[in-house]
């Protein structure tokens, strides 16, 4: 008897064990000393490379930020009836990008996804970066920048209140505090880290500036007890934060009165594709870091392969999302909704080729014939959101790491272009056909785009070159040796027939 | 006994090492039934249970936090409601201004209530955690370098009601720890 609950035990236990997180049986010194130590060898050539060319890049986009503000908005391709273009595209864009990073370190933590551990330093590291980028934007199309101080409540002399009803002002609220929750929960996680780095300090001044930032932290259990409870609960409040943050983001468009924005689904939709986004460019980056540091044991394939299947799933909810939109513009009759789906968005050139099929030919050589100005936006859109990523349902895909990276651009540009398609088709045909137009970006409107992309990226480089990328207490306590109970038998409450039995 | 510090200075503890995670988990548990308070383990990272193993209660940060986000969404409330309802009503769109328009404040409400716990919640930690500080006696200890690598320590202060350097030593050493070390204040 004791023996059959044994073997079906073992068995069981086989079926169920897990890849480690860490390949290899790495030392907990061989942990350190590898994260850490990029951060203290000479930089390498390439790191200057990459680092003159983003940060030129990142110039660019601040000259243009100058001229704009010396300039005025008219610098922008901007018209009527297209009032937002690029800037909230971009916007969009960005702090969309940014929730992956939230995601895997509060809602992984919280669903104690242990894999999480070697990448949501970085991951959160780009969260920041991307916000910076976004919060660019909604400040620069003001206008007039000196008077943004107007969005915050502070009393005046001007009869000025601000109309707490609207969703702009609670976007203001929503990106801010995503900020500065995002940064307390960064540092909080990289207190230990820093004290990493201090302890192997080799330098004075090293050990001065690493002593200050981490602030005297001693490893102490009385001290973890805090730490670890103010982690959970930041978790705990991140969650939430994450799924308002680009949920206001929406309310943006869709309290509005315009077709093809004014949509319920707009809320879970815009999260989905935010983490959608975020995965993607995590894996954009962090595949290169791991190939130039030799990560690989940290960052294993299983990892990928993980971040691989939420990107196929978000990919899904987003087309299902793309497809539910269509299908409430057809049933809910209202004709204006079922133009902008039709028309400013689904009809392409090649609908003609479909002519020959009975009944609706006539219709499809129509709309062939008359394609939406925009069409090529949102079949790039469709392909890059929805056909691309399902390659990720086959292994194969998921486990080399340059289709990987081939996939994941497809879906940053394909994030790129759902903002533009909502934004700029839903605009450029108003209710009134003498007043449509279209929007042409200027060189300034391209300029402070790319650079945004050498910003964030030159901050990422800043960060790889002073802080650990991957988060070494973390990544230590997965280890099997971080386990009070290993190599001991010391369960004594178990039955002497299960003896031996998974802990 | 080797010595850490300036031994003229006052006597901080006496402090030890131990080689792995599992050990420093049953050295706690000794040293917690050997009825010692005031004492702590180091470890580069924290060690699942360790909080049963040393006899220390739940953190009450959450406490606090609570108290903060009450504030945060205190706050928010006066913010919006008051002013956009009674003092300043705003007419947009010839919407009503009354109380039954205060959904359209929960957003900002929210997201007071999560900043000001989050403040909280790191600041609150720093605080029950005594920090941020310049320096510690245990720092004087070379080998404590260590903790934030693949160290793991534990010291018993010299404040410990419990504390005699020949007693304590005779426990350390029973627990089989290595490296017995006095550490000095300065």
């Amino acid at each position: 008897m004791a023996d059959a609950i044994m073997q079906s035990r073992e068995a069981a236990e086989q079926r169920i064990t897990r890849a480690p997180l860490v390949t290899n049986n790495r030392s907990m010194a061989w942990i350190t000393d590898h994260v850490a130590s990029v951060t203290e060898k000479k930089a390498p050539a390439w790191w200057w490379v990459l680092f003159t060319i983003s940060s030129a890049l990142a110039v660019c986009s601040v000259l243009c930020i100058g001229y704009l503000i010396s300039t005025g908005v008219g610098v922008w391709g901007l018209n009527h009836p297209v009032g937002w273009a690029w800037d909230i595209t971009n916007f969009v864009f960005w702090i969309g990008i940014g929730h992956a990073g939230t995601l895997i370190s509060a809602i992984l933590f919280l669903t104690r996804q242990k894999w999480r551990t070697s990448i949501n330093r970085a991951a959160e590291a780009m969260t920041l970066f991307a916000v910076v980028c976004a919060g660019i934007f909604p400040l620069i199309h003001v206008g007039r920048i000196w008077m943004v101080w107007f969005l915050a409540p502070v009393p005046n002399s001007n009869a000025i209140w601000q109309n707490f009803r609207s969703p702009l002002l609670w976007d203001v609220f929503a990106v801010s505090t995503y900020f500065t929750v995002s940064i307390l929960f960064w540092y909080t996680g990289l207190v230990p880290d820093l004290a990493t780095l201090r302890d192997r300090a080799k330098t004075k001044l090293r050990k001065f500036i690493y002593g200050i930032a981490a602030l005297g932290w001693r490893g102490g259990n009385r001290q973890w007890k805090h730490y670890e409870m103010a982690y959970l609960i930041l978790a705990g409040l991140s969650t939430p934060l994450v799924l308002s943050v680009h949920s206001v983001v929406s309310f943006d468009f869709a309290t509005s009165v315009i077709p093809g924005w004014h949509t319920t689904i707009f809320p879970p939709y815009f999260v989905a594709g935010a983490i959608f986004g975020g995965f993607a460019m995590v894996l954009t980056i962090m595949l290169p870091a791991r190939a130039i540091f030799g990560l690989h044991d940290l960052i294993t394939d299983d990892h990928v392969d993980k971040m691989c299947k939420i990107i196929v799933l978000t990919g899904s909810i987003v087309g299902y999302a793309y497809a539910m939109e269509f299908f409430i513009a057809w049933y809910s009759g209202n004709p204006y909704e079922r133009y902008v789906f039709v028309h400013n968005r689904l009809a392409a050139p090649f609908f003609s080729w479909f002519s020959w099929v009975p009944g609706i030919g006539p219709q499809m050589a129509e709309l062939g014939a008359n394609p939406a100005p925009y069409w090529w936006a949102y079949w790039s859109m469709i392909f890059c959101n929805v056909v691309a990523p399902q390659l990720f349902w086959s292994r194969y895909f998921r486990r080399h790491a340059i289709w990987v990276f081939i996939i994941c651009n497809f879906v940053n540009a394909g994030m790129w272009f759902e903002r533009f398609v909502i934004i700029v088709t839903s605009l450029h045909r108003d209710f009134l056909p003498s007043s449509w137009n279209m929007f042409h970006p200027t060189w300034v409107d391209i300029w402070t785009f790319t650079g945004t992309f050498g910003i964030f990226l030159a901050l990422f480089l800043l960060f790889i070159r002073w802080l650990p990328m991957i988060c070494i207490f973390e990544v230590k306590a997965v280890l099997p040796e971080a386990d009070p109970h290993h190599g001991h038998d010391d369960h004594h409450e178990e039955p002497a027939a299960l003896k031996g039995a998974a802990h | 006994m080797d010595r850490a510090g300036n031994p003229d200075s006052p006597l901080f503890g006496m402090a030890a090492e131990v080689p792995s995670a599992s050990a420093l988990y049953h050295a706690a548990e000794k040293v917690r039934d050997a009825g010692y308070t005031r004492w702590d383990v180091y470890s580069p990272f924290p060690i699942h249970g360790m909080d049963h193993a040393m006899g220390l209660k739940k953190s009450w940060l959450s406490a606090l936090v609570f108290c903060g986000g009450l504030t945060g969404l205190t706050i928010a409330a006066l913010l919006t409601f008051y002013p956009s309802t009674i003092e300043y009503p705003l007419i947009v769109a010839g919407k009503p201004v009354n109380f039954f328009t205060v959904p359209a404040f929960f957003p900002i409400m929210f997201e007071l209530t999560v900043l000001l716990s989050a403040f909280t919640a790191t600041f609150g930690m720093l605080a029950l955690n005594g920090l941020p500080r310049w320096n510690h006696p245990i720092f004087n200890w070379n080998r404590f370098d260590r903790v934030s690598d693949d160290g793991f320590f534990l010291a018993i202060e010299a404040t410990d009601p419990k504390f005699d350097e020949e007693a304590t030593r005779a426990m350390l050493e029973g627990l089989g720890a290595k490296h017995i070390t006095l550490v000095y204040e300065d």
